[in-house]
């Protein structure tokens, strides 16, 4: 059951706002499945949660080191709780079949896509930022670069979700390795995102202006909203054909 | 004469073939002629002694590694857009050698940096963006071989690879970037008339390089007709074919 009764119809199209009702269709559905496990959702933020505080676990626990290192962990956690979830983003629907009526729906697959993207992202992503604060404590870094870390990740995170799905719409399907396949095809795209995104906490410390790094991640949000949901309905089709 | 007669695998393999013995000649000439001019003939450098002769691997291996990615990503753009069977099988088999040619390059360059730098492994600019470019490089082999059916694989390492190729300059960029905001810049050659024997040298390895990536690539291209086209009809009339079965 988890094609609800409102899927689009010919006639919704004919009415003209199809990339949009495609998009808030797509972002409520996959919202309320993610509701109704939350299990799931805990356990990938839980797991954020523990590979941050395994750092200082492995060296010893000196303030000016953990303050050093702390933007980049948070920033690589970051990275590995949204590849954790990718595999959930097409998956299920994939098997079931769902994503196949979505490729036939007279909505546009991209619009749909765009709707999953930001569901995943609302709920691995946005729970990063948000507990990015409360975690930044464990490294005492001061309130200025957390307020940048928490701008950082609030604009980067949502582009690791765009290019996740691409990685993640590639691999729909295989059945050797499909988890570290897509480590390996997406880490290291997400790199660009990771240097900007640690870059600017440190910026702030060096007294640098972070506008710059905020500004570069701004900018591959948009070359990736752009970009990747066409790329990801091609690699759809593809595992579909 | 219909220009796209060679986009057909069956009129392609027997040019192929041809050129293949031609590029492997020159390679082999220029490869021969290139080394003994960069490691006896060209004099030594000032400051780096003899280690700077890593270059005439070096350089080659780390040009041809990102314009192999580039010309991957230029055949499988055409095989998406035209749904071309030949494209596809160019950019699988240029793959390898880009890879091989990006491992290479960051093994002759930590061999250099050893001597120079005192380290083999620096997070400069360069080795870094080329480590990430080898991952890019094994991420679009890996695909392919999870994917069973050879016409999926082409699609889908189609879009992986024009992601990849939108990405590298950026991932230069951010890279370059990054180091300069770590790290003063490393020692730097600097600006300097290279000597006539060195650029001799290290032109002719360029080419040989060059001659041995597009020999080892339609060799490997005409292996990848047969395995995939096996059961064509032209292909059972090769001589070669013909004796075997």
């Amino acid at each position: 059951m988890n094609t609800p009764a409102s899927f689009p119809t010919r006639s919704a199209y004919a009415f003209g706002d199809g990339a949009l009702s495609a998009f808030s269709w797509a972002l409520r559905r996959d919202l309320r499945l993610a509701m109704r496990s939350r299990a799931e959702l805990g356990v990938q933020i839980l797991f954020y949660i523990i590979v941050v505080a395994l750092f200082p676990l492995s060296m010893a626990p000196d303030h000016q080191l953990l303050l050093l290192l702390g933007p980049g962990v948070l920033w690589v956690a970051a990275l590995l709780a949204s590849l954790l979830s990718l595999s959930r983003l097409f998956a299920n629907d994939f098997a079931d079949g769902t994503l196949e009526q979505m490729a036939l729906s007279p909505w546009p697959l991209s619009a749909l896509i765009l709707g999953k993207v930001a569901a995943h992202w609302l709920t691995t992503g946005l729970p990063v930022v948000l507990l990015a604060p409360l975690l930044s404590i464990q490294y005492a870094l001061e309130a200025e670069a957390v307020k940048v870390l928490m701008m950082g990740l609030l604009i980067g995170t949502p582009v690791l979700s765009l290019l996740g799905a691409i990685g993640a719409a590639l691999t729909l399907g295989l059945r050797s390795g499909g988890g570290s396949l897509l480590a390996l095809l997406v880490l290291p795209l997400y790199v660009p995102i990771l240097i900007f995104g640690a870059a600017s906490v440190d910026g702030i410390r060096g007294g640098i202006d972070v506008s710059s790094n905020f500004a570069l991640l701004g900018a591959g949000l948009l070359l990736a909203l752009v970009g990747a949901p066409f790329a990801t309905s091609a690699a759809i089709r593809i595992a579909l054909d | 004469m219909n220009s796209f007669k060679y986009a057909s695998p069956a009129q392609f393999y027997p040019l192929a073939g041809k050129l293949v013995s031609v590029f492997a000649v020159l390679a082999t000439v220029l490869l021969i002629i290139g080394l003994i001019v960069g490691l006896y003939l060209a004099p030594i450098d000032v400051t780096q002694k003899d280690s700077y002769r890593i270059i005439y691997v070096h350089v080659p291996a780390a040009w041809m590694s990102m314009f192999l990615y580039v010309v991957m990503a230029f055949w499988y753009a055409i095989a998406l857009g035209a749904n071309t069977r030949l494209s596809a099988m160019m950019a699988q088999s240029i793959a390898p050698t880009g890879a091989l040619m990006t491992a290479l390059a960051l093994w002759t360059g930590s061999f250099w940096g050893k001597p120079t730098w005192g380290t083999y492994w620096e997070w400069d600019a360069r080795m870094t963006s080329e480590l990430v470019l080898l991952f890019l490089y094994l991420g679009v082999i890996a695909l392919r071989s999870a994917i069973d059916d050879p016409r999926r694989a082409d699609k889908a390492c189609g879009v992986l690879a024009i992601v990849g190729v939108v990405n590298v300059p950026i991932i230069y960029m951010s890279v370059q970037w990054w180091n300069t905001l770590h790290q003063g810049a490393t020692i730097s050659v600097g600006e300097r008339t290279i000597d006539s024997m060195m650029l001799t040298g290290l032109l002719m390895m360029i080419f040989a390089f060059w001659f041995y990536s597009i020999a080892i690539t339609l060799m490997r291209v005409r292996a990848i007709i047969l395995e995939r086209e096996a059961g064509a009809n032209w292909i059972s009339e090769l001589s070669e074919v013909k004796g075997q079965r």
